[in-house]
């Protein structure tokens, strides 16, 4: 193996096919990781474990692509927030229109409505909501005074369809219906055609209007949220999350762990190993004992021991993984160096008396590189699925959620028996496409550095 | 014998913080359990040093003041471990009641046993002949499938997969329970058969990853052993090329082979316990995740042990083995 230089292995290396798909993936994976940090911000990766940050979002919706193979199509949850906004002042009063039209083109009702405002105004305020059908009907849906601010001050609030005066007014407003309104939600009767019960498909408009005494008065925030049963492009999960937040964060995380943890391990086992090989005798005794200690140690259970009673921390995480990673490295690296000391160059590197550190560094190390890549690249997916199944067992850092954590999450809300296949499948194919790419890079270079096991 | 103290040590440091916050968590529990104690007290400083002085009480009673490297507390930790005393668990209970540690892991470790064992016989039995197919036939189709299905399956992680199969073939297709516990009590003449049945998932998800990586390694071993000249020797005489794979090529083979399969066996103990969790198996990695989940200390310090164990007698009985079947390795 020592007569192989870098430049052959590159050489190699490119004309290995596996090897050449693994660093595709890896690359396509980097590309996701970069797009991840720069399009979603790290504060809204944060808030991942806030619920009072995903309540505009669905609970468990589909992906929104799933509407593609279906015949019917599921109503997607849509977050309307950008109004067309209109002023109007006659005499004294002042009026704020806001208006968001929505092309509602699905086979089922949406699960609810929301609008969620906040107002700056002074004095009584009162706010008005209606809707102009696609088939021309006019519904009154809500008029509500504000509470009375004595300064401008700002207002906010949420109008929930399942609000009881948005009923009632739409109970007065039965006579445009030819069936009964008892016992029908407020988003049945208002996407409803008006001769039966079935949804109406076509154009809608919100209008939203603030009547007021002052012509300051103003809505700052508007936003319309019609509740469907799909969104996003991975869906979303039992707490509203959006999961493609969390899968595209999920990438460099993993990456992360993955690459620091058998970097460094590797580098560390190389270097115990080397050394203890070069030195021989006592030494070699010594450290190899205590080698074999920590490989007597079994992981799994004391990884969980460590994360419950020291800390949670991806950090510390990652320092316990590399605390089990280079043992068996070391080993290979010790009886590696064994061999590498009784050649020549090395002999004679110690009779011209060089140092210790420099033979060790110059002339014993180099050899060993390809083996390390191949080490490095085949010891990541290791990293990933331990962190993962930490993760998994609900020992993972909350702060910095994994595609673990997601599993986990998945697990508790029992999303296999409810059969949310959306929640379950993408982190799994992810831990699995990451663990593969590593794998086929570590394989490659492995049937270079081994050419016996060549096919 | 050293790395079995320094395992118990590294347990003991983690050990003492942990009881710690159990005697804590003890009081608390007991003060909120009695509204009594806490009106008696007019501030909140008060009720707090009351508090913190039954924490310290406790602490000496149980001899925690101690730190926990004096050679007295060593002493009785390990005579402790090494009889078997794991004290009695605190939350968690064995299935007929009782919350000694040590029942409690006696009832569970036969069912990981049981899946287990099995599971890796299986899978070293179609690994060593797939194996030794494939490492045959080098290039041909079974062999590139055989090596490919290696690589894609280790690089999923078991649970996964688990949760995959207990999606399609409990809920899609309801043909096995999800959950792997059986409902019927266990002195029931049909627990077994149920038991089986409930062992079938979970045996085959642990099958259908494990077996790839089996056979791709004995592929790997066969491949190294068809190359040395004893081999090329035997072919050109014109030794059956089955019995060269079968008797001569796979015997030479064998000390890793065997080797890998008691580390395995053991190693399965502790790879459990996220697979176990997964599919409700009653056994020691349940066990274990719901230790940890309700941070039931005796259990887990008694599982971690006891896993420790096996995983050592493993490494023993391996080493012993390699040995017997490698004669070179002795005279080392």
């Amino acid at each position: 193996m020592s007569s192989i230089t870098p430049t052959e292995i590159k050489e190699e290396f490119f004309k290995n096919k596996i090897g050449i798909t693994g660093i595709v993936i890896l690359l396509i994976l980097i590309l996701t990781s970069i797009i991840a940090v720069i399009t979603i911000p790290v504060e809204t990766f944060k808030e991942w474990n806030n619920p009072g940050s995903w309540i505009s979002y669905p609970k468990v919706a589909i992906p929104v692509w799933v509407n593609l193979f279906l015949s019917e199509k599921i109503p997607e949850h849509k977050i309307l927030e950008s109004p067309k906004i209109n002023y109007d002042t006659a005499e004294n009063i002042s009026v704020t229109y806001h208006q968001f039209g929505i092309n509602f083109d699905y086979d089922d009702f949406p699960n609810d409505f929301i609008y969620e405002f906040s107002a700056k105004y002074s004095g009584s305020t009162l706010l008005q909501m209606d809707v102009i059908r696609p088939d021309g009907i006019h519904l009154k849906l809500l008029s509500t005074s504000l509470p009375n601010l004595d300064s401008n001050s700002i207002h906010s609030e949420r109008v929930f369809s399942t609000d009881d005066s948005i009923k009632k007014n739409l109970i007065l407003q039965s006579d445009k219906f030819l069936f009964s309104l008892n016992n029908l939600s407020a988003e049945d009767i208002v996407f409803s055609k008006a001769e039966k019960q079935e949804i109406l498909k076509g154009n809608y408009i919100f209008l939203i209007k603030m009547y007021g005494n002052n012509s300051e008065n103003k809505i700052q925030e508007s936003k319309l949220i019609i509740g469907g049963k799909a969104f996003g492009i991975m869906g979303t999960d039992e707490l509203r999350r959006d999961l493609a937040v969390g899968l595209l964060w999920g990438t460099p995380l993993a990456l992360f762990i993955g690459l620091v943890v058998s970097i460094a391990s590797v580098v560390m086992g190389l270097l115990y190993g080397v050394y203890a090989g070069y030195r021989g005798k006592k030494t070699d005794e010594v450290m190899m004992r205590f080698n074999d200690v920590i490989y007597a140690l079994p992981a799994l259970p004391f990884l969980i021991i460590l994360s419950v009673t020291i800390s949670n921390s991806i950090f510390v995480l990652v320092g316990f993984l590399m605390v089990f990673g280079w043992v068996g490295i070391a080993k290979v690296a010790r009886s590696m160096s064994l061999q590498i000391k009784t050649r020549g160059y090395v002999e004679a590197a110690i009779m011209m008396g060089q140092k210790d550190s420099k033979i060790v560094l110059r002339h014993i190390l180099p050899q060993l590189l390809p083996y390390a890549f191949a080490s490095i690249a085949i010891s990541v997916p290791a990293a990933i699925t331990t962190e993962a199944g930490l993760s998994f067992l609900g020992l993972g850092d909350p702060s910095f959620p994994t595609w673990g954590q997601i599993l986990h999450d998945a697990n508790v809300y029992g999303a296999a028996s409810r059969g949310l296949w959306w929640w379950i499948l993408p982190p799994g194919v992810m831990i699995a496409i990451t663990g593969l790419a590593f794998v086929f890079i570590g394989n490659a270079l492995d049937s270079i550095v081994n050419p016996k096991l060549k096919r | 014998m050293i790395t079995l103290l320094i395992t118990v040590l590294l347990v003991g440091s983690n050990m003492d913080s942990i009881l710690k916050q159990g005697v804590v968590f003890q009081v608390r529990s007991e003060i909120t359990e009695n509204p009594k104690i806490s009106e008696s007290f007019s501030s909140v400083d008060e009720f707090e040093s009351f508090v913190q002085m039954q924490i310290e009480q406790r602490i000496k009673t149980l001899g925690l003041d101690e730190p926990w490297y004096s050679p007295q507390r060593i002493g009785l930790t390990m005579y402790k471990i090494l009889t078997l005393d794991f004290g009695r668990a605190t939350f968690l209970t064995s299935d007929s009641g009782s919350s000694d540690v040590k029942e409690i892991i006696l009832e569970k470790l036969p069912r990981t046993i049981l899946l287990f064992t099995t599971a890796t016989i299986i899978i070293s039995v179609i690994g060593i002949f797939l194996g030794a197919f494939s490492g045959s036939r080098v290039g041909s189709v079974i062999d590139r499938l055989t090596s490919s299905f290696a690589v894609i399956s280790s690089s999923f992680p078991v649970w996964w997969i688990g949760m995959l199969m207990i999606f399609l073939f409990s809920f899609v297709y309801q043909i096995f329970p999800a959950r792997a516990t059986p409902l019927i009590p266990s002195s029931d003449p049909n627990y077994i058969g149920s038991l089986l049945y409930h062992m079938t998932l979970p045996l085959i998800t642990i099958v259908m990853i494990g077996f790839g990586s089996w056979a791709y390694l004995v592929r790997n071993f066969i491949v190294g052993i068809m190359q040395e000249d004893f081999i090329i020797a035997k072919k050109t005489i014109g030794v059956d090329q089955k019995k060269i794979i079968y008797s001569h090529a796979l015997k030479n083979a064998a000390p890793p082979i065997v080797t890998i399969l008691a580390l395995s066996l053991s190693g399965s103990l502790g790879g459990a316990i996220i697979t176990e969790a997964v599919f409700d198996w009653p056994g020691m990695g349940r066990l274990y995740f719901e230790a940890i989940t309700v941070m039931d200390l005796p259990i887990i310090i008694g599982a971690t042990y006891i896993l420790t164990v096996f995983f050592l007698i493993s490494i023993f009985v391996a080493d012993l083995l390699y040995g017997y079947f490698d004669p070179r390795v002795r005279v080392g």
